[in-house]
């Protein structure tokens, strides 16, 4: 019994293992119990934000009429068709098709800078007219009068929406070096582990993002 | 030794191969290491310091209580100190103990795994532990804290000291947490040897397991919180102050949301190791494994939804009173299966008085105490009573050092020659326990009485009435402190002078005790087979028995 | 055991009257049961104590047994082969889960008759603030009380209470009640007395620097004296024959400035007042000036215009809480503090 590890070694096996499958099961196990940690991360926001529009439902459905909905609805849009050229940036991994993993990746990649580009420009007119979150809200210098207290409002839109920003940052991060990877021609019908388990990180964030459209920016 | 063992089969160990001390040389090899092994090490090393510096916080707190008035330190000390030592026992001292020390250390041994699933997240681990201590410790230089370990708001929100660093101190410690829960998880699913079933795991790795889904589950929620508490103090957001429109009640929901599963964070490593401790030391197979086993997955379970009970007096809705006080209720009936079980572990076993089982007994002793007097706490009538109180300050510490905290050391003890192949002064060893049994419980067991009495916590100052009390409870941490002190220096002195310790002094059966002391890097020399349970001692007597199944 | 005499060199002359001694039943009891709810808190605390005490001594009782019994004898003692006992382990399962029924039921009982206030209880409105508690009595107008509050004897009260800053915690020991007092909303906690005399008021929710000097003291009166104590305790004014820098001393403690500002010179979380009057003072901001009467009628009014350096804006305003009358008399109490 003893022996079955040291007969042979294939490249990725790491030491402590004893076959790939193995490897790449404990691998999927800890993404999707990292996935679990993140949606209870998010889960107490949003618990938040509930409990903020319980209190205030009059200020939240106001408040929310300054949020874009062309930009959140463009960036959902964005963000499905990157989650799309994701999962066949998955599936070219598992069929060994090089050409088109490096493709869907430098897609996926393309899409999650333009959500970026646009909540830039959302980011931008919020602070140009003072909806910032708590002590730095000062909207009314802008012209801009909300009854209540929008304050909070702005502050858990930013909260929500910059600790999701923050997700997406790392998710080209480790997009981009999944495709450095690639490129080198790591991955392949045999080893495919790191391109899904980044894919399943790149869903997760896709799903809390719609979460985070209506409630935001479609408040009835 | 391990021939007299049946059962588990691992191959022979030659003897020429180095022990993980010596695989690799210098500074780096530590620091960068990614044996589990290692890690578990400088867990010990790291959380041993932090409760020095938790326990020097205790002994100048007690000090001051000797008298009623204010003495040695102005009330701002007083509070940062309280606040300090509860901070660093908790976030730095028992929650990663157990797990981080001696889970580290065991869980791959005992699954007879080369490592955990994911060393070098192992490593990440270690290293964000070590960042947010130095959170912490930077808060310490940077004006103190002095809101509490509990960060109530509005109080923290503005308070004058150093909230942002603690706050993140202890955000980023959650992640350390919730790494580690993450990969023992994996790793107990994924990394078991040929033959070691679930029915066949070592209790300990049933604890450990417990633990961590509760650590992935709640640490992440914890993180959210102080995150906002971050938020709400430089932004002012106005979701936990009343002053920006917040609702500081709603912060004591998620603070106990996280909080109060990490009680069990924080239990279940003792009841884990407590199983350990009683089986082997009186040579019996652990009386009702399944009940032990799945009571930590139900205690798991139901600390979720616990939380309410810390907040009976806080203005939340009676009705909610009244339901977390009944699931609180349910969530003693495992616990006490647990106790029940080990005190029959005993039963017709061969009992031996060394060092591992007097803590093992010391920790029967001292949990019953805290875990019955969560009855009158659990109990709405007399909770509204006792909130608050020194007989809530009294219950914790019977539970996190009574239990946690002895088991701890009870386990140090049991395993201290697996991983530094020295064995400690025996005679040495039963002094320090016996100067902790006797302090502790002269420390504590009158602060229940200082409770029932309407003695409210974190005074610095008190009526005389209290007086008599308070000193007593000063000196047994005098000797709580001096017992531990000595634990701490004839421990070290092993290192050096000790005896060589023989590879499984206890006769254990379960895979830790069949590879060398201290283990080779890679644990076994190949994959060891497991054929029969982790409590199958030879002294069994199986003569007269038709069928055990 | 009067260990404080070793360190009394450091400790603060307190002249005071001394504190209510709620344990006067001993060390080891509850204390004093002085409202109808004591007697239940205290039946339901002896009757988990009594369980506890059966348990623990079963469970301490059988580990002390086995350990005697079942010690090693020889290394190779044998041990028995069981494993489990389905039978053993429902019963202590099922018993503990019976008992704790029991205990939560009963509890839950006494526990909502807390909760819901009969309708002609005496209203009193409470209010928290670093450190001291107010109290205000809708139905006397003009009664305020700091850190006291004066009760009849058998008639229910309900205390609604709130706080000005962080959380507080309203603990009456000898009535068994305790309620939190959170600021931005009201809480309401009632009790009913039944003998009477002088209990404790503590804050139990820890609160900052002063949280174990936010004390005060619970009157409770036969009901034929109570209003008259009432309109006592309400009145502060200058009395016949009393000169203006006494009354401002009883000013002084009755609206709980001596809960931050000494007169001997030590240092509390204000400054102290000895030989305050006429003093240069340096401000926070870099400023200085002198305190004279407009800046003591300031610093009352509007606490935080001026913060002396050193110290923190930690000051409520008292607008409203003192009229000038008063106002002057503490000056004038601040003068005689040389």
């Amino acid at each position: 019994m003893s022996a079955i590890a040291t007969a042979e070694h294939p490249e990725h096996l790491a030491h402590h293992f004893d076959t790939l499958e193995q490897q790449a099961a404990a691998a999927k196990l800890g993404m999707w119990l990292f996935l679990a940690t993140e949606i209870l991360m998010f889960s107490g926001l949003f618990l938040g934000y509930f409990i903020i529009r319980m209190f205030y439902p009059e200020m939240v459905l106001e408040a929310h009429e300054y949020l874009s909905k062309t930009a959140g609805g463009v960036n959902t849009v964005v963000l499905i068709t990157s989650s799309f050229t994701m999962a066949l940036a998955v599936r070219a991994a598992q069929v060994g098709d090089q050409k088109n993993l490096i493709r869907n990746l430098i897609f996926t990649i393309g899409f999650a800078g333009v959500f970026m580009v646009v909540k830039y420009f959302e980011y931008s007119a919020k602070f140009e007219h003072g909806m910032l979150p708590g002590k730095f809200y000062h909207a009314w210098d802008h012209g801009y009068y909300i009854e209540g207290l929008p304050h909070i409002f702005f502050g858990l839109y930013f909260c929500m929406t910059g600790l999701h920003g923050i997700h997406v940052l790392v998710g080209i991060g480790v997009l981009t070096w999944i495709l450095l990877r690639a490129k080198k021609g790591e991955f392949g019908p045999s080893y495919y582990t790191p391109v899904e388990n980044v894919g399943l990180y790149w869903h997760l964030v896709d799903l809390v993002w719609i979460f985070l459209f209506p409630l935001l920016y479609l408040v009835r | 030794m391990s021939d007299k063992s049946k059962g588990s089969v691992a191959p022979d160990v030659p003897a020429t191969e180095p022990s993980f001390w010596e695989a690799d040389k210098g500074l780096a090899s530590w620091l960068f290491t990614l044996d589990h092994k290692r890690l578990g090490v400088m867990y010990l090393v790291s959380t041993m310091i932090f409760l020095f510096v938790g326990g020097a916080a205790a002994l100048l707190l007690r000090t001051e209580l000797l008298t009623p008035e204010g003495d040695i330190f102005s009330a701002t000390v007083y509070n940062k100190l309280f606040t300090v030592h509860g901070a660093v026992m908790v976030f730095l001292v028992i929650i990663p103990s157990v797990p981080g020390a001696l889970g580290n250390f065991l869980l791959p041994l005992m699954l007879g795994a080369k490592d955990v699933a994911f060393p070098r997240l192992n490593l990440l681990s270690f290293w964000v532990y070590t960042l947010g201590a130095m959170f912490f410790l930077y808060t310490l230089f940077a004006g103190g804290l002095d809101t509490g370990w509990t960060f109530y708001t509005p109080y923290s929100s503005t308070t004058g000291t150093s909230v942002v660093s603690a706050t993140l101190g202890a955000f980023i410690l959650g992640f350390s947490s919730i790494l580690t829960g993450l990969n023992f998880i994996v790793t107990v699913h994924k990394m078991r040897a040929p033959g070691l079933t679930w029915n066949r795991l070592p209790l300990f790795v049933w604890g450990i397991y417990a633990t961590a889904v509760i650590q992935i589950l709640a640490t992440p929620v914890l993180a959210i919180t102080l995150l906002l508490i971050t938020i709400e103090r430089t932004l002012n957001i106005g979701i936990f102050d009343p002053a920006m429109g917040g609702d500081p009640v709603l912060f004591q929901h998620f603070f106990w949301f996280y909080s109060h599963p990490a009680v069990y964070i924080m239990i279940l490593p003792g009841f884990a190791i407590e199983s350990e401790l009683i089986a082997v030391h009186s040579r019996k197979h652990i009386f009702g494994y399944k009940a032990i086993a799945l009571s930590s997955v139900a205690i798991a379970i139901i600390s979720f939804l616990v939380w309410g009970h810390h907040m009976f007096v806080s203005g939340q809705s009676e009705l909610a009173g009244v339901i977390f006080s009944f699931l609180t209720f349910a969530v003693a009936v495992p616990t006490a299966i647990k106790v029940f079980s080990w005190v029959a572990t005993l039963y017709k076993g061969s009992i031996e008085f060394n060092t591992p089982m007097l803590y093992g007994l010391m920790f029967i002793f001292t949990f019953s105490i805290g875990g019955l007097t969560g009855l009158f706490l659990g109990s709405l009538a007399t909770d509204v009573h006792l909130h608050d109180t020194y007989f809530v300050v009294a219950h914790f510490h019977y539970v996190m050092m009574g239990g946690t905290i002895i088991a701890f050391i009870g386990g140090i003890h049991h395993w201290w020659s697996k991983m530094f192949g020295v064995n400690y002064s025996e005679k040495a060893a039963k002094i320090g326990a016996l100067l902790v049994f006797i302090g502790f419980n002269m420390t504590f067991f009158n602060q229940f009485i200082l409770g029932q009495q309407g003695m409210p916590r974190r005074y610095y100052t008190y009526l005389p009435q209290f007086q008599q009390q308070h000193v007593l409870s000063t000196i047994g941490a005098y000797i709580l402190g001096a017992g531990l002190l000595w634990t701490a220096i004839y421990l070290i002195h092993s290192l050096r002078r000790g005896e060589k310790a023989t590879s499984n002094p206890w006769h254990g059966v379960s895979l830790e005790w069949h590879t060398q002391s201290p283990p080779i890097q890679h644990n076994f020399h190949g994959t060891p087979v497991v054929t029969s349970d982790p409590y199958d001692f030879p002294e069994i007597d199986r003569t007269g028995e038709t069928d055990r199944h | 055991m009067n260990l404080s005499t070793l360190f009394l060199a450091m400790a603060p002359a307190k002249d005071a009257p001394l504190p209510p001694n709620d344990a006067k039943g001993g060390p080891w009891s509850m204390p004093i049961q002085a409202s109808t709810f004591a007697p239940e808190t205290d039946a339901i605390y002896l009757f988990i104590l009594v369980l506890c005490l059966i348990s623990f001594v079963g469970i301490i009782g059988a580990t002390l047994y086995f350990m005697r019994a079942y010690r090693r004898r020889s290394p190779d003692q044998k041990t028995s082969s069981i494993t489990h006992n389905g039978k053993v382990e429902f019963l202590w399962s099922a018993i503990p889960a019976v008992l704790l029924v029991v205990i939560f039921l009963w509890s839950e009982v006494a526990f909502m008759k807390q909760v819901v206030p009969p309708s002609d209880a005496i209203d009193i409105r409470v209010k928290g603030q670093k450190w001291f508690w107010t109290a205000e009595y809708p139905a006397n107008p003009g009664v305020q009380l700091n850190n006291e509050i004066i009760v009849p004897v058998g008639v229910p009260v309900r205390v609604t209470l709130t706080s000005e800053d962080v959380i507080h915690s309203f603990f009456i020991p000898a009535f068994r009640i305790k309620r939190d007092a959170v600021p931005g909303r009201y809480t309401t906690v009632w009790f009913e007395a039944t003998r009477p005399g002088d209990y404790n008021l503590f804050c139990a929710e820890y609160c900052g620097d002063q949280h174990s000097e936010m004390r005060g003291v619970v009157h409770v009166l036969p009901l034929d004296e109570y209003e008259a104590a009432l309109e006592e305790a309400g009145r502060l004014e200058l009395e016949q024959g009393e000169s203006l820098a006494a009354f401002g001393e009883r000013i002084y403690t009755r609206k709980g400035c001596n809960a931050c500002h000494s007169t001997d010179g030590t240092t509390k979380t204000g400054p102290s007042w000895k030989g305050i009057y006429g003093a240069d003072r340096t401000f926070a901001d870099g400023s200085s000036g002198k305190v004279d009467d407009n800046y003591i009628r300031e610093s009352i009014l509007e606490p935080n215009a001026k913060v002396v350096a050193g110290f923190t804006p930690q000051m409520p305003s008292f607008q409203g809480q003192l009229n000038d009358d008063q106002i002057t008399a503490l000056i004038e109490f601040m003068k005689t503090l040389k």
